[in-house]
């Protein structure tokens, strides 16, 4: 699928570091969009490895800051054609995707989300229990007495799609404009000259040898507090596992995108009938992507309180990816202190559904040395001015 | 069920901790200037390895702290908080 690189080229105009949907994505723009082709994409494993392959696929627009809310219905409308676009079928799937409320608190937050989201035109409303039970046949409305759904935010553009062939898309499609995907190479330091404006990249080692470059995007997830102590930066980013798992396949029941933020559950039914969970973060810090029994047993538990019917569905596996948490549940992007060294990180949970446009917003700031104004409000220096992007209220399940 | 040893209650299920991050001293705030005190508060140390964290055991409420290994997990060693220990 992608061309096979025996070495490495001595000098590029742009080393993308980390070959996921979001690296790959910036390439695809860059060589598409902005006519910068010299371009490596260092992947340390392989291509879709690491958190692209490893989330439950769900796509939304429902969030709570502005900010947020546009920059993610953007990358919904790109979602749209991008099937199209790479002539590879992604089995983007349009669902509806309810968040049930079991508080009242919780149903505060769905009318404050649904009313941010409606006033930016985006397809979001919050509905009572009736409505839920008639859209949800098949749940138990009152999660078995002890945490009845009193009801949920519903956003019709919610979809799932193949995460594999996002990634594959984006670097079949940057692979075909000369873009180099080159596997198995991970950056192994990141070399700085100073100069009177500050310090600025110069240069990648990797263990496949030494590259001359003025611009480094870093889209590496879970490495990125790795990568930012190479170039002397300290951020607010930490590291905790995030867990998932799928059931066995069974016959389809399950249209529409379930979520529990009291419950920490999320729930949709895959194309081939295999039920895709998942739940909260793991609870503490921890740079390893073993799976864990409570997991699995607290999960199932959960669901069997929303669907008791699932009892005898077995687990067929599970897994779990590093995520790059930040305090506000937003992301760092764009430029850093180190002149020519740009950030795509602090996905945390969140970052499938905004592949897209990380890309295209990523490869305008790279091209053009300029912030997209899109992102403006995603800055890395937003913590040290005290403005943060408070996206926790609309993060799938409690934290 | 992965253990962890509380040092006043013993070895017991790591369901019964809860995790309170990293130890880390704070600035005087009276003197610390806005750049330090926003590095306080938000960044961390988010590179793996062997750190120092604040646990509690919830079901007696006793804070300690665990020396821990964040690439394997290793628990290496816990004890209660001193300052001169640090």
């Amino acid at each position: 699928m992608f061309t096979r690189h025996e070495r490495l080229k001595s000098t590029y105009d742009v080393v993308i570091i980390g070959g996921g949907g979001h690296g790959l994505a910036a390439a695809y723009y860059l060589a598409r969009d902005h006519g910068v082709r010299n371009i490596a994409v260092l992947e340390q494993g392989y291509i879709g490895g690491g958190n692209t392959g490893r989330n439950t696929t769900i796509i939304r627009s429902n969030y709570l800051t502005p900010e947020g809310v546009q920059f993610y219905d953007e990358s919904l409308r790109l979602w749209q054609d991008l099937s199209a676009d790479f002539d590879l079928n992604l089995f983007y799937s349009t669902r509806g995707h309810y968040t049930l409320a079991h508080t009242d608190a919780a149903m505060r937050t769905m009318r404050w989300r649904a009313e941010v989201n409606k006033h930016y035109g985006i397809a979001s409303e919050a509905i009572d229990c009736q409505q839920v039970q008639k859209a949800i046949p098949m749940l138990d409305i009152t999660c078995g007495g002890h945490a009845p759904v009193l009801g949920a935010l519903y956003h019709a553009p919610g979809a799932i799609a193949r995460h594999d062939a996002v990634a594959w898309g984006y670097g079949r499609g940057a692979d075909r404009r000369g873009v180099e995907i080159h596997q198995n190479t991970e950056a192994l330091a990141l070399e700085l000259e100073e100069r009177d404006s500050g310090p600025a990249i110069c240069g990648v080692v990797t263990n496949r040898g030494r590259i001359a470059t003025r611009k480094v995007l870093c889209a590496v997830a879970g490495y990125t507090p790795r990568l930012l102590a190479m170039v002397n930066l300290r951020s607010p980013i930490y590291i905790h596992p995030l867990q998932a798992m799928v059931s066995e396949p069974v016959k389809s029941w399950l249209d529409p995108i379930i979520v529990s933020g009291s419950l920490h559950v999320y729930i949709s039914q895959s194309a081939r009938g295999e039920l895709v969970m998942g739940a909260s973060l793991d609870p503490y810090e921890l740079h390893s992507t073993r799976s864990t029994l409570d997991f699995a047993e607290s999960l199932s538990a959960h669901m069997l309180e929303l669907f008791p019917f699932l009892s005898d569905v077995k687990v067929m596996r599970q897994w779990a990816g590093m995520a790059d948490m930040t305090p506000d549940f937003a992301p760092i992007m764009g430029k850093t202190p180190v002149r020519g060294f740009y950030l795509d990180a602090g996905w945390g949970t969140w970052g499938f559904k905004a592949t897209p446009v990380c890309g295209k917003t990523m490869s305008y700031t790279v091209a053009n040395d300029a912030v997209h104004p899109m992102i403006q409000g995603f800055g890395f220096e937003r913590f040290a001015n005290f403005a943060l992007t408070g996206e926790k209220g609309a993060a799938s399940v409690g934290h | 069920m992965k253990i962890m040893t509380c040092p006043i209650n013993g070895p017991r299920a790591i369901s019964e901790f809860a995790y309170g991050g990293e130890l880390r001293p704070m600035p005087d705030p009276a003197a610390a200037t806005d750049a330090d005190w926003a590095d306080y508060v938000f960044n961390r140390s988010g590179v793996a390895g062997v750190k120092q964290e604040w646990w509690c055991h919830t079901p007696s409420g006793v804070w300690f702290v665990a020396e821990r290994d964040t690439r394997t997990d290793a628990i290496l060693r816990t004890f209660l908080y001193q300052p001169s220990r640090g």
